[in-house]
């Protein structure tokens, strides 16, 4: 059984900035002794609603980059969606409140040793922490293209700084307000074969990722999915988390705080996946 | 002047009054990454079963206003993984270790119970008895009077008086007291007061319960009051039992208020879901708040609510 992060630290951040990006926020947060131990495709968790709240849970988002910042150290930065009671509470909150953060959490995206062929796919802000994997898979020669989905225009995120990274964007979305009308999975086939691709990484919705992992197995190609299942704690305390994985021969129920939400797609029993 | 922030449940010493609550803190691995185990009164492990367990199909998880429901389903690896890995581990951070057991019939308490003889590391058993009874249409063990005295007795018998019994009961009763009453003569040496009250949410989407399980326990500030009351109605019946008090305590007022109804320690469950440091911070305040009433040792502070 896999642990705990052994970067994981419990500390308290100041929100630095944040700004709308399309229908999503843009969060910076002040994150000593959390950022420097961060890995692409691990999380953070939130206390949210203050001292006095009502929601007792934590909320977990993935970290879009963690880096160096000049004047406030070591920052973390985040790209929340509006999605109920929390994140509403989080992106009206101005610069300089205070949050209570645990991280880094969760496993990373493993990185190939040699220079390959990869594509990211991301859906909604599922993209997010691919751009920052996209920056270290290119340092190691990778080639990268990257296919970014979504139901809408404002929904697609895909930063400048990102496009710039990778060697092709190619993006969806269901009603046809930029890019391709369709699904990612309209367009992967077409890529994989043309830019020879040995290697997927993907996050956002459970039926994006399944839908991806399908093609993955068909083609017998590796695919590191990044999960996303209800989480109370983030931190491996609650058992809310769960998801059916092959443990052998078996099918368990994992941990996706702990042995996610970075997994091989073949360990996934999709079959057993509540939907 | 220095508070003595011990504590003595059944006849054993805790350093001081806070512990996890069984099923926050998994077998305390994960919060040992946010600080050393010593630091608590008592881990309080997640109730352990005979066999593995893969509990329920999610969501298994729902959040309500001040609180959370859950249907984990007490997913685990079962006592023997448990005792060679959890408690092996547990027994290496100098901590003081609760073990809680959970069995689907009387004879599953009692096997339980005689596996754990023996093991090092132990300071008492927690007997979760507010599980479904599958020899008894999935009645709960402690909403029945007999069905709640049979399973303390089969801990009792099979456990040789090695480790102390606290028996942790639902306020899902008409009245417990009376179920008390049952355990203590069964041979409980003390009580856990409360575990989760049995609630459901109904998604308005979908209009369908947004459990997987349906039900889910209730746990958190919800149900504050509620475990106040039960462990104030218990202390009152039983002035010498000792009583493990928990249910929504987030803030170290919160534990004060469970110890002046009666409580000689309290867990912290669902506190710990937001904030993995909630132990430390509640155990911190609760010295502080101890020492600004004017009392010089924690237990003087049990069960004053009874006298003012
Ligand atoms: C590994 C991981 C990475 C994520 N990264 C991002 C991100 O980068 N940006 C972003 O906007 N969102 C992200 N999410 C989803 C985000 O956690 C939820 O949208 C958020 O918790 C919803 O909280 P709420 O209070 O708005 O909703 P509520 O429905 O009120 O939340 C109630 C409870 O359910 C949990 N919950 C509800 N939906 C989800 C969900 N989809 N995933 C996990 N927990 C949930 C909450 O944590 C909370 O404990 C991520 C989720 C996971 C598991
Ligand atoms: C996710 C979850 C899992 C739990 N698992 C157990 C368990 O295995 N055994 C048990 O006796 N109580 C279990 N409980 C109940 C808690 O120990 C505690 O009695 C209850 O949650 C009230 O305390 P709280 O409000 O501080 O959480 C669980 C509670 C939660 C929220
Ligand atoms: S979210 Fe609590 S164990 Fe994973």
């Amino acid at each position: 059984m896999r642990q705990i992060n052994k970067a994981a630290r419990h500390t308290t951040g100041r929100l630095l900035s944040i700004r709308k990006v399309g229908t999503y926020f843009h969060l910076v947060l002040q994150a000593e002794g959390i950022a420097e131990g961060a890995k692409p495709g691990n999380f953070i968790a939130l206390s949210v609603g203050g001292d006095q709240s009502s929601m007792l849970l934590h909320r977990v988002f993935a970290i879009y980059r963690s880096r160096q910042d000049p004047s406030h150290g070591a920052v973390i930065e985040l790209i929340v969606a509006r999605s109920g009671k929390g994140s509403d509470w989080l992106v009206a909150q101005s610069e300089g409140t205070l949050l209570k953060i645990t991280g880094p959490l969760g496993t990373s995206f493993p990185l190939p040793a040699d220079p390959v062929n990869v594509a990211i796919v991301g859906g909604g802000y599922g993209a997010a922490p691919l751009f920052d994997l996209a920056d270290h898979l290119k340092a190691r020669g990778c080639r990268v293209d990257a296919i970014i989905g979504a139901a809408t225009s404002s929904k697609v995120f895909a930063p400048l700084e990102g496009k710039r990274t990778v060697n092709s964007v190619t993006v969806t979305t269901d009603d046809g307000s930029a890019g391709i009308q369709g699904r990612v999975t309209d367009v992967l086939p077409e890529i994989i074969t043309r830019q020879r691709i040995d290697l997927i990484y993907s996050c956002g919705p459970m039926a994006m990722l399944r839908a991806v992992d399908d093609i993955a197995r068909s083609l017998s190609i590796p695919h590191q999915v990044s999960v996303e299942e209800a989480m109370a704690c983030g931190v491996g305390i609650c058992m809310t988390c769960v998801l059916p994985m092959m443990r052998g021969d078996k099918v368990k129920m994992v941990r996706t705080c702990i042995e996610g939400p970075v997994i091989d797609g073949e360990e996934i029993a999709w079959d057993e996946v509540a939907r | 002047m220095t508070l003595d922030f011990s504590t003595t449940i059944a006849g054993v010493r805790f350093k001081n009054p806070i512990f996890t609550a069984s099923g926050c803190a998994a077998s305390g691995k994960e919060l040992s990454q946010f600080f050393p185990l010593k630091e608590l009164g008592a881990v309080v492990t997640k109730s352990i079963m005979l066999k593995a367990r893969s509990g329920r199909p999610t969501p298994r998880m729902a959040e309500t206003p001040s609180g959370m429901l859950n249907s984990i389903g007490l997913q685990g690896p079962g006592i023997d993984a448990f005792i060679e890995e959890d408690l092996a581990w547990l027994q290496t951070q100098s901590c003081d270790v609760i073990v809680s057991i959970a069995g689907e019939t009387v004879d599953e308490y009692g096997a339980l119970a005689r596996r754990l003889r023996g093991q090092r590391g132990i300071k008492a058993i927690e007997v979760n008895i507010s599980c479904p009874n599958v020899a008894n249409r999935g009645q709960v063990f402690s909403c029945d009077p007999v069905t709640a005295r049979a399973a303390i007795e089969a801990v009792r018998i099979n456990l040789g008086g090695e480790f102390p019994i606290i028996a942790k009961l639902s306020p899902d009763v008409t009245d417990i007291v009376a179920i008390a009453r049952e355990v203590i003569e069964a041979g409980a040496d003390g009580l856990a007061l409360i575990n989760t009250l049995l609630g459901m949410v109904i998604n308005p989407k979908t209009l369908r319960p947004h459990l997987a399980g349906k039900t889910g326990g209730l746990s958190g500030p919800a149900i504050r009051p509620v475990a106040v009351r039960a462990i104030f109605q218990v202390r009152e019946r039983f002035p010498s039992v000792a009583i493990v008090g928990m249910g929504g305590v987030v803030h170290g007022e919160d534990a004060l208020e469970l110890v002046a109804a009666g409580a000689d320690a309290v867990s912290i469950g669902t506190a710990s879901f937001g904030n993995p440091m909630s132990v430390i911070e509640i155990r911190d305040r609760l010295s502080t708040l101890i020492q600004d009433h004017g009392f010089t040792r924690f237990s003087d502070a049990v069960g004053v609510a009874h006298e003012r």
